[in-house]
């Protein structure tokens, strides 16, 4: 049996399957690692900490606090960068990339320098008592800062998919640009976007480098694993990364299930 | 009445010339031509989805031509009918009573009478994505005629139907247009506008090239390119009957014909090609099943050869080549006979 089913493959083929399962073995091995270390009863006992638990609550609730409301502005941004050509749209493609391709903590004194006391932004938080440096709103411009790119890119390629026509027969029944862009191109384009948005709070949620920078304290999980690890070491970093790779996943896993039974239903 | 004055319109790779043209209310009105002469960017002008560079439109003389699509007034159904995928088929018909200060209730009756009219109450609680091409073109146009648009504009509504449905979906647009509804339609097939529009305008390249009723435009096409491209002369409004295994033509004047067709009986349009007729001096014996005396009625040179026009009663469009004119002598005035068999007669029901 098994070797009739390696005689059917090709010799490149048989090359093919091997360098990919070199490459999936690469990805699994230590996160394999980590997890086989690991014992149930370190998992339980970190999972009871006050401290990991406060960190692993408030990386998730900031990441989705930045995603939802750099949405606001991010999904009428994918809009007009799928529907209008307008001078300068390459640039303007090329900025919303670079957060991308820059260095994490580049990112962080990039967005301090922006939000620090002694700016104009800074000043105003102050002013209506929002502080940004060392606080849940600081974590979360320098997480909105990092992965925002990533929500607009999907949900520019959701409205990109979303043929003209359908808008343009609404417009022709009557209905205005704005509810065109509610009953149509948003609905249609909703899965990309959808993905955009479970992307864009993945991102948020690991990012380490940019949020360092702005707010050591309070610790999301991401800078806890990293203050147990040089203040402790490994062994006691990682049954916490574990639980956050742990919580992480029951969250993705639950929303990618939630997102694709509302579309089907 | 919607008038177009002087559009011009460049594209990339194509423009639209000085495109004038009027359409009175209650009209049927074709836009003829070759795929890729512009006709689809017609229809998007009036119905304001593409501004035009120069040129004005207007509605009992009100200047449309910078009003808002929403607001115009116009129904249009694209070739690919545009059916929202992700609204069943009540949402769909629905969409554009919504937010217009329409009753719930009110909504469901309108939508519950238009399914009626357009046959397709039994898919009402369908997603489009499981309905088949005709189906979805019903839901297209009774979503768009919710609305009572006063001008209904449709793309090549018949082009990618399939020969069982085309007729059904021919009588349906032909009723909907008695019953007073104005139509623009656009078109490459001539028998369609033969069969439907009572006033044609054929364009190519960008430019309307002859408009008028749709007779006069058909008997007279003012250039070699309508001529070929309007094919037929020979046609007539008639009714189709079968008496034993033998199916008759009867046109208007009581002529009777006879053809050979699959077609049910009942009313449409009987087409013969004017090549397909043959002059004689008298009554041949031949296979031709149609043979009539007749009176030459006018002669006149066309692209092919000559174009004789013999009235027996009924006006047929005969053409032959100079050869065959000074062979048989022909000229004004002069009795012969035409003859035509049953398989050259075409019959298309409205």
């Amino acid at each position: 049996m098994y070797f009739r089913f390696i005689m059917r493959f090709q010799p490149f083929q048989l090359f093919l399957i091997l360098l990919s399962g070199v490459v999936l073995l690469f990805i699994i091995g230590p996160l394999l690692g980590m997890f086989i270390s690991t014992t149930p009863y370190q998992l339980f006992e970190t999972s009871k900490d006050p401290e990991v638990q406060r960190s692993i609550g408030l990386t998730l609730w900031v990441s989705m606090a930045a995603t939802l409301v750099f949405a606001l502005g991010g999904i009428p941004l994918a809009y007009l960068l799928a529907r209008k050509d307008f001078a300068l749209k390459k640039v303007i493609l090329g900025i919303i990339d670079l957060p991308i391709v820059i260095p994490h903590s580049a990112a962080g004194i990039a967005v301090l320098g922006f939000i620090s006391r002694e700016t104009v932004v800074g000043k105003m938080g102050s002013a209506i008592g929002l502080d940004f440096v060392g606080a849940p709103a600081g974590i979360a411009i320098a997480m909105g800062f990092v992965s925002i790119p990533f929500l607009v890119n999907a949900a520019r390629d959701g409205f990109l998919a979303v043929p003209v026509r359908y808008e343009q027969a609404a417009l022709t029944l009557g209905a205005s640009p704005i509810r065109v862009f509610f009953t149509i191109s948003l609905p249609l384009a909703w899965r990309n976007i959808v993905s955009g948005l479970i992307l864009m709070f993945a991102r948020g949620m690991s990012e380490f480098g940019a949020v360092i920078i702005i707010a050591y304290h309070p610790m999301v999980a991401p800078v806890l694993i990293w203050e147990r690890f040089s203040s402790f070491g490994l062994s006691y970093a990682r049954p916490v990364a574990v639980l956050f790779i742990l919580v992480s996943l029951v969250f993705f896993i639950g929303l990618r299930f939630l997102s694709r039974t509302k579309k089907d239903a | 009445m919607l008038e177009l004055r002087n559009i011009s319109k460049s594209y990339p790779d194509f423009k639209l010339h000085d495109i004038s043209f009027r359409v009175e209310d209650g009209d049927y009105f074709i836009i003829l031509g070759p795929s890729g002469a512009g006709k689809t960017q017609i229809l998007e002008i009036i119905a304001g989805l593409v501004h035009p560079d120069e040129g004005g439109m207007f509605i009992d003389e009100r200047d449309i031509t910078e009003e808002r699509i929403q607001s115009r007034g116009i129904g249009i159904v694209f070739q690919d009918y545009a059916v929202f995928p992700h609204m069943k088929v009540r949402e769909n018909l629905a969409y554009s009573l919504r937010r217009t200060g329409y009753e719930k209730g009110q909504i469901a009756r309108l939508v519950a009478e238009q399914a009626e009219a357009m046959e397709i109450s039994h898919l009402l609680d369908r997603r489009p994505s499981t309905l088949s091409g005709g189906e979805l073109q019903r839901v297209a146009l009774a979503r768009t005629l919710i609305r009572k648009p006063r001008y209904l504009l449709l793309d090549e509504p018949l082009a990618s139907l399939d020969v069982s449905l085309r007729q059904g979906l021919r009588s349906l647009l032909k009723q909907l247009n008695q019953a007073g509804q104005t139509i623009v339609q656009v078109t490459h097939d001539y028998e369609e506008a033969l069969v439907l529009a009572d006033k044609v305008a054929v364009i190519h390249q960008g430019k309307i090239i002859q408009s008028g009723k749709a007779d006069d435009v058909f008997h007279h096409p003012g250039s070699e390119f309508v001529a070929r491209f309007t094919g037929i002369r020979n046609y007539f409004p008639a009714r189709l009957f079968r008496e034993e295994d033998r199916q008759y033509g009867e046109l208007e004047n009581g002529a009777i014909l006879r053809l050979a067709t699959d077609e049910t009986e009942g009313r449409g349009f009987i087409l013969i090609r004017g090549e397909d007729i043959f002059i004689s001096l008298e009554d041949l014996p031949t296979s031709a099943t149609n043979r009539f005396p007749g009176r030459i009625a006018g002669i006149s040179p066309s692209v092919y050869g000559f174009e004789v026009l013999v009235d027996t009663g009924t006006l047929y469009y005969v053409r032959i080549t100079r050869e065959s004119l000074q062979n048989l002598g022909l000229h004004e005035g002069k009795e012969v006979w035409i003859s035509f068999k049953a398989s050259n007669v075409r019959f298309v029901r409205v």
